[in-house]
């Protein structure tokens, strides 16, 4: 067993990649930063395969695979241990994360081809990937945690790698210190979590909770309130309501990084801590329903704020923050493996977009309005496929990716054990906006006459190193998703029963089994279950399918074939109109209520009014009436032997007085 | 610190360079001395002993208005010293000794009793002195005058390890001789510590002068030692003593930036400098590492000792937990902004353009922090293994006293007859002591 005996040989690969590149690569060709940057993904992306491979040989009954490195923190009964585990889940998270890097590594070989700082920006990736992994390695929470604020650290200094930019800089510490707050409640979580379990490490906390009953759906247990914490972390990290505001502006950073770290891996961190927890949030019916509603509401209202942006990539922000509330929904409604399916076909086409709409903007000259450009079909070919095939696979059109995961979630919204009809139809929703600004997005930059001027900008596809990862994920954009392709005729997802293990390891009652049990149910009562043709029809004609094509035919009447209304649109409701336009107005707010008064009273309460006049007023105070005093005692040495025969006799009396009163009161 | 301190000054001090090194050296000197001492008046006079060459180094080599931070400094931390003198007379009287571990010993077995409101009252006189020095709010005002007058390396000596006498003296002496006024005090001393956090952390966001900035993170650093250590359980104090050793680390190298800074344009003023990344990027990138060691982020050396003392202070204190957590959030607040102003953005001050990247005795300074910073967080249970047994023995010294001198506390106040049964001597001792004691 090599390397699942040294998983962390998968961590130190992209760590060394970045301290080599990090530190001495400034004065390198490019030839040697990419060898070293790649190579380490690279090599890193095929440890996985052989760890898995090797994990695969284990015993069927063995559930994860756990190695303790060293003791990390060691402090009376707190104790905390590099250790690292693999299980199911780990695999596809290691799998998405390494070759999603390792795709998106190549790209920017060509993306960033001509940016100064290309060492760093190199360096930064793999450190990104190494904390990535970390984060889906650990064995404790603490460890997770290190991942957890490392990936944030990375994003913040990709985020600003323009740091020249204003408008850069200010988005990386609007992501940090965002993410920061939702892990105030992540850290309080942890507190809990050790207290309630006394320890952090995975395998004891879930076996604890095996034993423990299900919190009732009314009262607050210790259980709701540790995963409603460590779900404040997730809402950060996420870019869930109310704290999705820093992921739009994240898009200053260079687009294979929101390719990568704001699309397919960092975001999804939440969902995966969600689905790493299940133990404990299945257990806690409140916390459930609140993942499953901050995932449903944040999944329409930011599919909502997506159909009037103007600037490509904002558009595709917006759409994940909307995505991701999908993801959430899935493990709400108790369909974790769905929420985790959803994550991965998410990495494929959203990693995709991302990338794609790089080339586009490279193939632009660096513009992103998309009102800017129009007609670039036949000019960029090979972006223009890969892009339509990921927008037909976000879309949930049938047959791509996105419409396989999209369809579970739902499915389990719907109809699953945990079903919410209005949660469904918030979800149903936004899959008709989500097709309908992704197609917008398409007719937009693809279609139509172009709406630049071609003397200026010379529009040429990107090289090949750019496109073959393009195609790599579009390939995977159509077939990533056939692995649940049973799942509409009824059968057994291939994909959930790959991750059952993980799911149903800590006495929760899985998706599977709830839907065989429900399926015999439904055969008792009924006397027929549905024929595997009838599910199939009935997949393939749900509403969440009629609403992408309604969504596909109205961007379609609005682009294509009546250009000129949407502009007659948005007059007509004009309100509604400037209100999305503007992302109703948060960032506004949050100003207002937060940020102004933090420095306001920051400033004239507690610094000048506080620090200066109260505590230094007073002890400036006290020096100063000592100073008097002792200016005034001073007048009585003036050097006047008159006077000081007056104090003498005065000081005499009053001593004699004294003792005697003292002897009077002794007697 | 020292040797660091002595390293940051060889160009930035001109004047008087003999007169600066014999105050560093002499500061040294009485530093070790606080905390090898195990006698009181020992510990007292090395106590004193650090003030006055400080005060020299605020007055002499520093800025504009050094000779008011100077006075204030030493003023403000006489005020509690001298309480500490009479509180150290008093024990004497009482135990006839100024030998630590025997009065400490006297005070467990028995022989020597303290009435809760002496008790309480001779903790108050230590722990006055230690506050002023840790700073605990609201006795913390004269920090940022020292430090922002102070030059470099008294300021990175001040940080570093002087501050820590006051935690130290609080762990040495407060906790063991007086366990029971410490857990009746605890839970105002908590609050405010919980205030220092947040305060500090507040006020240092709005500080438009980075030394001055610097200083206010220290009032929140040392408010979650003070909480960890008053939060009396074994993580936390472990927590709260690995805080003193990493904010030394973290602050001491962001003090040493700062002067860096300040040795190529003499001034603090966050707004004189911007866009620094690009004349000096190897400088602004350890200072980059600093500021997030500074931050807690993990896996570095601010998040152990922060995050022992969380868990530490949870098993106890819930709400404490959750107010001191938010100081993670607060933190990454006014370095990162801190550091925009300062590193990143475009260069607005002509003057910046040329500025020089560290020098190679700058990177030796600043590479050696760094190490420390890593070597700290990756490898702490090195640091905290050694910690265990003094922190388990002091718990269980506290425990003990407790439990021998419960009978005691419930006797009135005032006028009782404390009659030890210890040897003749100790009971002259008491019988004087008491009549100290009588109005």
């Amino acid at each position: 067993m090599p390397i699942l005996d040294h998983l962390w040989i998968i961590l130190a690969l992209p760590l060394a990649g970045a301290a080599i590149n990090g530190l001495l690569g400034k004065n390198w060709p490019k030839v040697a930063i990419n060898s070293v940057g790649i190579g380490s993904v690279s090599l890193s992306f095929l440890s996985v395969l052989e760890a898995i491979r090797e994990f695969s040989l284990l015993p069927a009954d063995q559930l994860a695979f756990f190695k303790n490195y060293f003791n990390w923190i060691v402090a009376g009964s707190f104790k905390v241990d590099f250790a690292l585990q693999m299980d199911h889940l780990t695999i596809v998270m290691l799998l998405v994360v390494t070759f999603v890097s390792l795709l998106v590594h190549i790209y920017s070989t060509g993306y960033m081809a001509h940016e100064e700082g290309y060492y760093r920006f190199f360096a930064y990736m793999n450190l990104f990937v190494f904390f990535m992994l970390t984060l889906v390695l650990a064995a404790n929470i603490v460890l997770m945690f290190v991942g957890w604020e490392g990936v944030g650290l990375c994003s913040y200094l990709l985020i600003g790698f323009w740091f020249l930019k204003q408008s850069a800089i200010n988005a990386g510490k609007k992501a940090f210190i965002t993410t920061r707050i939702g892990d105030f409640g992540f850290t309080i979580g942890i507190l809990l979590l050790f207290w309630t379990f006394s320890s952090v490490d995975f395998g004891t906390i879930f076996a604890k909770a095996a034993n423990m009953p299900s919190e009732s759906a009314t009262q607050a247990g210790v259980l709701t309130w540790i995963c409603l914490l460590l779900f404040a972390g997730a809402i950060g990290k996420s870019a869930q309501l109310p704290l999705y505001v820093w992921l739009p502006d994240a898009m200053e950073g260079p687009t294979p990084v929101s390719a990568l770290i704001h699309a397919a891996t960092m975001v999804t961190a939440g969902v995966y801590m969600v689905a790493r927890m299940h133990p404990l949030f299945s257990r806690a019916p409140i916390a459930m329903f609140v993942v499953a509603l901050v995932g449903a509401v944040t999944a329409f209202y930011a599919a909502t704020i997506a159909l009037v942006q103007t600037d490509i990539k904002k558009v595709l922000a917006y759409s994940t923050v909307s995505q991701l509330g999908y993801m959430f929904l899935g493990c709400g409604v108790g369909a974790y493996a769905a929420g985790i399916f959803h994550l991965m076909t998410h990495a494929f086409f959203k990693g995709l977009l991302f990338l794609a709409a790089g080339s586009v903007i490279h193939a632009m000259g660096g513009e992103q309005d998309m009102r800017l450009m129009g007609g670039l079909r036949k000019q960029i070919p090979a972006t223009y496929w890969t892009m339509f095939i990921a927008t037909l696979a976000i879309a949930g059109i049938p047959g791509f990716a996105g419409f396989f995961s999209k369809d579970e979630i739902l499915d389990a919204a719907g109809s699953g054990p945990h079903a919410n009809i209005t949660l469904w139809l918030l979800g149903l929703a936004a899959a008709g906006l989500t097709s309908f600004y992704m197609f917008r997005l398409i007719f937009l930059t693809f279609f139509g006459k172009p709406r630049f001027d071609e003397h200026e900008v010379h529009v040429h596809e990107s090289p090949r190193n750019m496109t073959v990862p393009l195609m790599i994920l579009a390939f995977l954009s159509i077939v990533g998703g056939w692995f649940a392709a049973p799942h509409l005729l009824g059968k057994t997802d291939y994909f959930e029963a790959f991750l059952h293990p993980v799911f149903s390891a800590y006495g929760v009652q899985s998706g599977i089994e709830q839907g065989a049990s429900l399926a015999g149910a439904a055969g008792e009562a009924g006397g027929i279950s549905p024929s595997p043709a009838m599910e199939l029809l009935h997949a393939l004609t749900g509403p969440p399918v009629i609403l992408a094509i309604v969504g596909l035919l109205i961007a379609w009447w609005f682009y294509i074939r009546r250009p000129e209304a949407p502009k007659k649109l948005a007059e007509r409701v004009h309100g509604l109109y400037t209100l999305l336009l503007n992302k109703y107005y948060v960032d506004e707010i949050y100003a207002i209520l937060f940020v102004r008064p933090f420095l306001w009273i920051s400033t004239n309460v507690l610094w000048h009014v506080v620090d200066e006049r109260v505590i230094d007023g007073t002890v400036n105070g006290v020096a100063e009436v000592a100073r008097d005093a002792g200016g005034q005692a001073r007048e009585l040495q003036s050097g006047n032997a008159r006077s000081y025969a007056t104090w003498v006799v005065i000081g005499a009396l009053g001593f004699t007085v004294l003792m005697l009163g003292f002897w009077g009161m002794v007697r | 610190m020292t040797p660091l301190a002595i390293l940051c000054s060889w160009q930035a001090i001109r004047e008087n360079v003999k007169g600066f090194f014999i105050a560093l050296l002499v500061i040294e000197t009485a530093m070790i001395g606080v905390f090898v001492s195990l006698d009181l008046l020992l510990f007292f006079f090395f106590w004193e002993l650090t003030l006055i060459p400080m005060y020299f180094l605020i007055g002499i080599w520093g800025h504009d208005r050094r000779i008011y931070a100077a006075v204030k400094f030493i003023l403000y931390t006489m005020f509690g010293s001298i309480l500490m003198l009479v509180a150290i007379l008093w024990l004497y009287n009482l135990a006839g000794t100024f030998d630590v571990p025997d009065i400490q010993a006297k005070l467990q077995t028995g022989l020597v009793l303290l009435p809760s409101h002496t008790e309480l009252l001779l903790f108050g006189a230590f722990f006055l002195a230690f506050a002023i020095k840790v700073p605990l709010f609201p006795l913390h005002t004269w920090l940022p005058d020292a430090h922002t007058e102070a030059p470099t390396a008294g300021s990175v000596i001040l940080a570093g390890v002087m501050l820590k006498l006051g935690t130290y003296g609080m762990l040495r002496f407060c906790l063991p001789l007086f366990p029971d006024a410490a857990h009746r005090m605890a839970p105002y001393i908590g609050v405010l510590a919980i205030i220092g956090i947040v305060y500090g952390a507040m006020v240092a966001t709005v500080q438009t002068d980075l030394k001055r900035l610097v200083a206010y993170t220290s009032v929140s650093h040392l408010g979650f030692v003070v909480l960890g250590i008053f939060a009396f359980s074994t993580i936390s104090i472990q927590g709260a003593i690995f805080q003193m050793l990493s904010h030394g680390v973290s602050t001491g190298a962001l003090f040493l930036g700062v002067g860096m800074l300040y040795d190529r344009r003499h001034t603090f003023e966050i707004k004189e400098f911007g866009g620094l990344v690009n004349p000096m990027p190897v400088l602004m990138s350890f200072f980059l590492f600093i500021a997030l060691s500074s931050l807690a982020l993990p896996p570095l050396n601010g998040f152990i000792g922060e995050f022992l003392i969380l868990i530490g202070t949870f098993q106890g204190h819930h709400a404490w937990a959750a107010w001191a957590a938010s100081g993670a959030v607060l933190s990454a607040i006014y370095l990162l902004w801190a550091y925009q102003r300062v590193g990143f953005g475009e260069v607005t001050v002509e003057k910046n353009r040329t500025l020089p990247d560290a020098s190679g005795r700058e990177r030796l300074i600043l590479a050696t922090m760094a190490v420390a910073i890593i070597f700290m967080g990756v490898a702490s249970p090195i640091f905290t293994r050694r910690m265990e047994v003094s922190t388990n023995n002091l718990l269980h010294q506290m425990e003990r006293v407790q439990n021998v001198s419960r009978p005691a506390t419930p006797e009135p106040a005032g006028k009782q007859s404390v009659i030890s049964p210890g040897p003749r001597k100790n009971a002259s001792v008491t019988k004087i002591s008491l009549r100290h004691v009588q109005p």
